[in-house]
């Protein structure tokens, strides 16, 4: 238990606030070095689990952002044309073979290394976050997973790269797609829910030191209920700070104090038009009025 | 501290611990969580780890075998219905958690496939509880039927095939959509610099041979949405086995079936077996012939499966008569929402090719303006005269 609390602690000073089970699985994690999903609510903080690991690890983070049509070229490595062009300029009047040629520029000094390739070439492990696996298609999840069973990239035109350093894997997904089995199954799996009252309260409390007691509790009372509406888009994590940011900045002390300016100040919690209307002035002030 | 309790009491700890735990993977997997040999020896290094302490005991294993949302919320019980026997010692399989946050629909589904036909009862009991609200509109009644529906015409052989033509020629001809991703190609607009590069070497450096590179194409994602209440009845089963036939022929296709209420039936189509398939759909279909609630299963639909399902390669296709006993602003709040996330939206209604209807029930006019298509489907024949229609997408 006792390694628990300490990676709980080292987490925190991280900057990551997590509770007892979260980090037992993020210790789990470092320890099994497999990859480790993690799923959620947009807002929940699952891109912040990478950037806290890489803190705490003191390694660099290796970002890959997934997109529809992501392939190999812009993920894992591409040739540098323009240089290659280049040196064939300057070969041409050497009196070299065309093996030899080819030999050079198709050499390591012409790869430029995309994120991938960069994260198993690293002296030391970093962490390599790779963000909303979701939204990338199928083919590029086959590849990736070929990739984390094997830490090997092959180049046909150079040969296998083999991985220097096995890195952390963190993979997000917001579930706009099924992933596949043998993804899901390669992977340690996390789901991060909105967090409760305390929790919320320390974020809170550590992104805004100056917030009075007051204020912070009846923010995360009112967000809670607020997430309990059946909106279209619940806020997260982030909405709530940008929320926070607001309040001090409209030097509001508590939050019953103008209806009015908490009212306009919703506009950082509530982002699609039903929402905004569905959260009327009388439901406002009930909300406020159950979280004081 | 809490432990987990040790059935044996004696012998070597260290090996009574791996047995259970290696047998707990097997129970799992059981229960349909996602886990094999490699997950079983990763468990026991798991627990080696964490030891017995309960708490990380629990938290490791479920890091390990849980590959889903749904997996998370059901862990709990079967962890504890396993280690915990005597709290819980009637059962250690684990059935969806009722009014767990997926949603009726799912946890009947999976009911069907651990052969518990789970929350029925309740949903049926609040159904008629709502049920006087809507009142009676055309035929359509929100009263919802306890039969078991019959599937026999499944079998009917020679109205099987003539559904399975219709469909394999619909598959052939549905127009692939282009993809972001390329391939490469002898002609296109786009240089492959890559290859042209490649290729170049063996003139010195002159690219005589150029590469280019095309878009890909691939089939559209189908959503059928089937009403099968009982103002449809006469159609449900044509267009049941139109839809084994899509599941069968297209790899990417979702259908739902909902009358009070929306239920996943991909998964049963799936099934090979005539006789499976028959269970599965007849636990799924309790209450089906019954009364419809089209606006309020769409919005089931967009709030538990829309997210992940409906993009902009997804067809989605309602099959309805648009008898709704539901408020006809709220089918078409729903409808907009679904046409905002889908390619094409495609009403089917099989009541337009009987003469003097016009589509004037409340909710099919409101429906109507939301359209991409909307066209008449009573028979094999009006459904292949609609051809073009699916296949321009």
């Amino acid at each position: 238990m006792n390694t628990i609390a300490d990676f709980q602690t080292r987490l925190d000073q991280a900057g990551y606030i997590a509770e007892p089970s979260l980090a037992a699985t993020l210790l789990l994690f470092t320890d099994l070095r497999r990859p480790l999903l993690v799923e959620g609510e947009a807002g929940v903080g699952k891109t912040e689990i990478a950037k806290a690991l890489a803190a705490l690890f003191d390694c660099p983070l290796i970002r890959l952002q997934c997109y529809e049509g992501l392939d190999a070229s812009t993920a894992v490595y591409e040739w540098n044309y323009q240089r290659q062009l280049l040196a064939i300029k300057i070969q041409e009047d050497e009196d070299t073979t065309a093996e030899e040629k080819e030999r050079h520029i198709f050499s390591e000094d012409f790869l430029l290394k995309r994120p991938l390739l960069q994260a198993i070439t690293q002296p030391e492990p970093p962490v390599l976050l790779v963000d909303e696996i979701d939204r990338a298609d199928e083919e590029f999840e086959a590849y990736l997973l070929e990739l984390l069973s094997d830490f090997q990239v092959s180049v046909p035109e150079l040969g296998t790269i083999q991985a220097t350093s096995i890195p952390y894997v963190v993979l997000t997904s917001n579930g706009t797609r099924e992933l596949s089995d043998a993804l899901r199954r390669r992977c340690l799996y996390l789901y991060v829910d909105y967090p409760d009252l305390d929790k919320e309260l320390r974020i809170i409390q550590r992104h805004a030191p100056d917030i009075s007691q007051k204020l912070a509790g009846q923010v995360v009372a009112f967000v809670k209920a607020l997430r309990d509406l059946d909106l279209r888009k619940k806020p997260g994590i982030a909405e709530t700070l940008d929320w926070v940011a607001a309040l001090l900045r409209l030097k509001v002390d508590k939050l019953d104090d103008d209806p009015a300016v908490i009212l306009q100040s919703l506009v950082c919690l509530l982002k699609t038009k039903e929402d905004r209307q569905a959260v009327t002035t009388e439901v406002v002030q009930r909300l406020v009025a159950n979280s004081l | 501290m809490n432990t987990v309790p040790d059935r044996t009491g004696h012998g070597d700890p260290g090996e009574t611990l791996v047995a259970r735990v290696v047998e707990f993977v097997r129970v799992a997997r059981d229960n349909g969580f996602l886990a094999g040999l490699g997950e079983a020896l990763d468990a026991v290094r798991v627990a080696q780890h964490c030891g017995l302490e309960q708490q990380r005991l629990r938290w490791g294993l479920r890091a390990l075998l849980c590959a889903s949302t749904e997996d998370w919320r059901r862990f709990d019980q079967l962890f504890d219905a396993y280690w915990l026997p005597r709290a819980h010692r009637r059962s250690s399989r684990v059935q969806p958690a009722a009014g767990a946050p997926m949603g009726g629909a799912d946890g009947q589904r999976r009911g069907a496939e651990l052969g518990v036909p789970a929350e029925t009862d309740q949903a049926r009991a609040g159904e008629d509880g709502n049920a006087g609200a809507g009142g009676t509109r055309g035929g359509a009644s929100a009263q919802v039927s306890t039969a078991r529906s019959d599937f026999r015409f499944m079998t009917a052989p020679g109205e099987m095939e003539k559904v399975e033509r219709l469909v394999q020629r619909l598959a052939s001809r549905m127009r692939r959509l282009v993809r972001r991703r390329r391939r490469l190609a002898t002609r296109g607009t786009r240089l492959h610099l890559r290859h042209t590069l490649r290729h170049s070497l063996r003139y010195g450096g002159m690219p005589f041979d150029p590469v280019y590179s095309q878009r890909r194409r691939r089939l559209p994602r189908l959503i059928l949405l089937l009403d099968v209440s009982r103002s449809m009845s006469l159609y449900s089963y044509f267009f049941l086995r139109f839809a084994r036939g899509l599941v069968g022929a297209f790899s990417d296709v979702h259908v739902f079936a909902f009358h009070t209420h929306l239920v996943s039936i991909t998964d049963a189509l799936r099934e090979r077996n005539m006789d499976k398939l028959k269970d599965k759909l007849a636990v799924i279909s309790l209450g089906w012939a019954g009364g419809t609630r089209i606006g309020e299963s769409l919005r089931s639909f967009n709030q538990q499966f829309a997210r992940r399902l409906v993009n902009r390669r997804a067809v989605v296709i309602v099959v309805s008569d648009g008898l709704d006993t539901g408020p006809p602003a709220l089918l078409a709040e729903q409808l907009k929402a679904i046409k905002q996330r889908a390619r094409r939206l495609i009403w089917l209604n099989p009541l337009l090719g009987r003469e003097g209807y016009q589509p004037l029930a409340g909710g099919m006019a409101a429906a109507l303006p939301l359209l991409d298509v909307f066209a008449p489907a009573h028979s094999l024949e009006t459904l292949a005269a609609l051809e073009p229609q699916l296949v321009r997408v």
